[in-house]
């Protein structure tokens, strides 16, 4: 039976809707929030989307960029951005895959730069379609999952 | 107009179609005698963390031939590495000894990282399985050379084209000139998914064929030969099969055609019968000639003394 939302509504902030169960929390680790504020988290909601379920992320007082949005892309393309003012939503955003993406992705490659010298982790979009980085150093293609998400 | 000026060379990626030309070009005049000297006064570093004597050598022959000098470690033993010292640390140091730094180093995405923190330029000598830019520009050199031009050729790559950084480099700078590949390998060693999905992208024709007997009839002008890698093989019977297959004979270039133009980046083992060596098809000892005239011109080119 579907059932209506048991997550409180927010006065200020930004909702992230329609994230693939049970990726909320890699969102969250993807956003580099895991110490901060106030966040509800909603697991397994009924969703036409998402035949497993989707999440839903309110994160208090706290209205993100773009840039930071746009990373939710790289795990879950089709979640959508409210940005909630006085109880309202003030703005309602798509997110794109980013052209760059620096320290949040490992390169699988364990024989590259990244994994062995320290350098810094960075991936350049490939192809959109497929989600694909290169990585600047190793120059290895990859379809992005949330296994290369960096441990903290 | 493309200048290299204060550049690094680290990947065939990096690379436009004038940039190439550009090097093409200059490698031409150097090799010609027309451009020398242009060294003079210059020290060139030569970062080896793995071991490499063709290259190395190659280069250093390269820097003394354009008038400047050369220093640096064949042996990563002999370094400041095996005292502990951090790859970052060794190249912010040695960097600020010369005017130019030519690194090697088994790991994939070293010399990205070094021309990151070098203040001044890298080329890469090879990184791991990733890129060995200049082993590109003298194969594309000594293309143009024997053909007078780089478009509108039929190349065949043919070995283990899976492994081999040389034939993905290449594949990736040929593309840019519209060519017509055809890759012969066993379905095991064959062309990566990656490498031909971005030929697909770059509407380059191409064609993957499991036997040279194949090839016969796509009327090559060259067959670009690399070495099979025994170790590759989990059953030295496998092994044994594929090699006997790919092996260069009179009688292969004679079904191929008599115009076809054989290169390899050497070493050999026996992928190439030694009958073939004195033929006027066989130009990979020309080819790795050209690496000398090929890193002059780029060492020329990066350090200002040649634009």
């Amino acid at each position: 039976m579907a059932r209506t939302y048991k997550v409180y509504s927010i006065e200020d902030g930004t909702v992230i809707d329609h994230i693939p169960t049970p990726l909320a929390l890699k969102v969250i680790r993807i956003l580099g929030l895991e110490n901060e504020g106030i966040m509800t988290i909603g697991i397994g909601f009924n969703s036409e989307k998402h035949p497993r379920g989707k999440d839903i992320l309110k994160i208090e007082n706290r209205e993100l960029s773009h840039e930071e949005t746009n990373k939710i892309a790289l795990i879950a393309p089709d979640a959508t951005i409210n940005i909630i003012k006085n109880g309202k939503v003030a703005e309602k955003r798509q997110i794109t895959l980013p052209s760059e993406v620096r320290d949040i992705l490992s390169c699988p490659n364990p024989n590259c730069a990244t994994n062995k010298l320290g350098a810094r982790k960075h991936f350049v979009l490939e192809n959109k379609g497929t989600v694909t980085y290169r990585c600047r150093y190793c120059e290895r293609a990859t379809v992005v999952n949330a296994d290369m998400l960096t441990k903290k | 107009m493309v200048s290299f000026n204060g550049r690094s060379i680290v990947s065939i990626r990096d690379m436009s179609h004038d940039d190439l030309i550009k090097v093409v070009e200059t490698t031409k005049r150097v090799k010609h005698g027309e451009l020398s000297g242009f060294l003079k006064g210059k020290t060139v570093a030569t970062l080896f963390f793995e071991p490499s004597t063709r290259t190395r050598l190659s280069f250093e022959s390269a820097v003394f031939k354009s008038g400047g000098s050369v220093f640096g470690i064949a042996n990563p033993k002999a370094s400041s590495q095996s005292k502990g010292e951090s790859f970052a640390d060794s190249i912010r140091t040695v960097s600020g000894y010369c005017d130019v730094l030519v690194i090697r180093h088994p790991v994939e995405g070293a010399a990205r990282m070094a021309s990151e923190l070098s203040s001044t330029p890298v080329i890469n000598a090879g990184d791991g399985a990733n890129q060995h830019p200049t082993q590109t520009f003298l194969d594309l050199f000594t293309i143009n050379e024997s053909f007078g031009r780089l478009e509108n050729l039929k190349i065949g790559m043919m070995g283990d084209l899976k492994y081999g950084r040389t034939v993905h480099s290449l594949a990736h700078a040929l593309a840019l000139f519209g060519n017509e590949l055809t890759f012969i390998s066993p379905p095991s060693l064959q062309m990566p998914e990656n490498i031909l999905k971005e030929l697909d992208d770059r509407n380059v024709k191409y064609k993957s064929v499991a036997d040279l007997e194949d090839a016969e009839n796509c009327d090559l002008d060259i067959l670009y030969v690399t070495r099979i890698q025994k170790e590759r093989f989990g059953d030295p019977q496998e092994y044994e099969k594929v090699a006997g297959i790919y092996r260069i004979t009179q009688e292969t270039i004679r079904l191929l055609g008599e115009g076809i133009r054989v290169m390899h980046p050497l070493p050999r083992v026996d992928e190439i019968a030694e009958e073939i060596d004195s033929m006027p098809n066989a130009i990979y000892f020309t080819q790795a000639h050209n690496g000398i005239p090929t890193r002059q011109a780029l060492l020329g080119l990066v350090t200002g003394g040649l634009d």
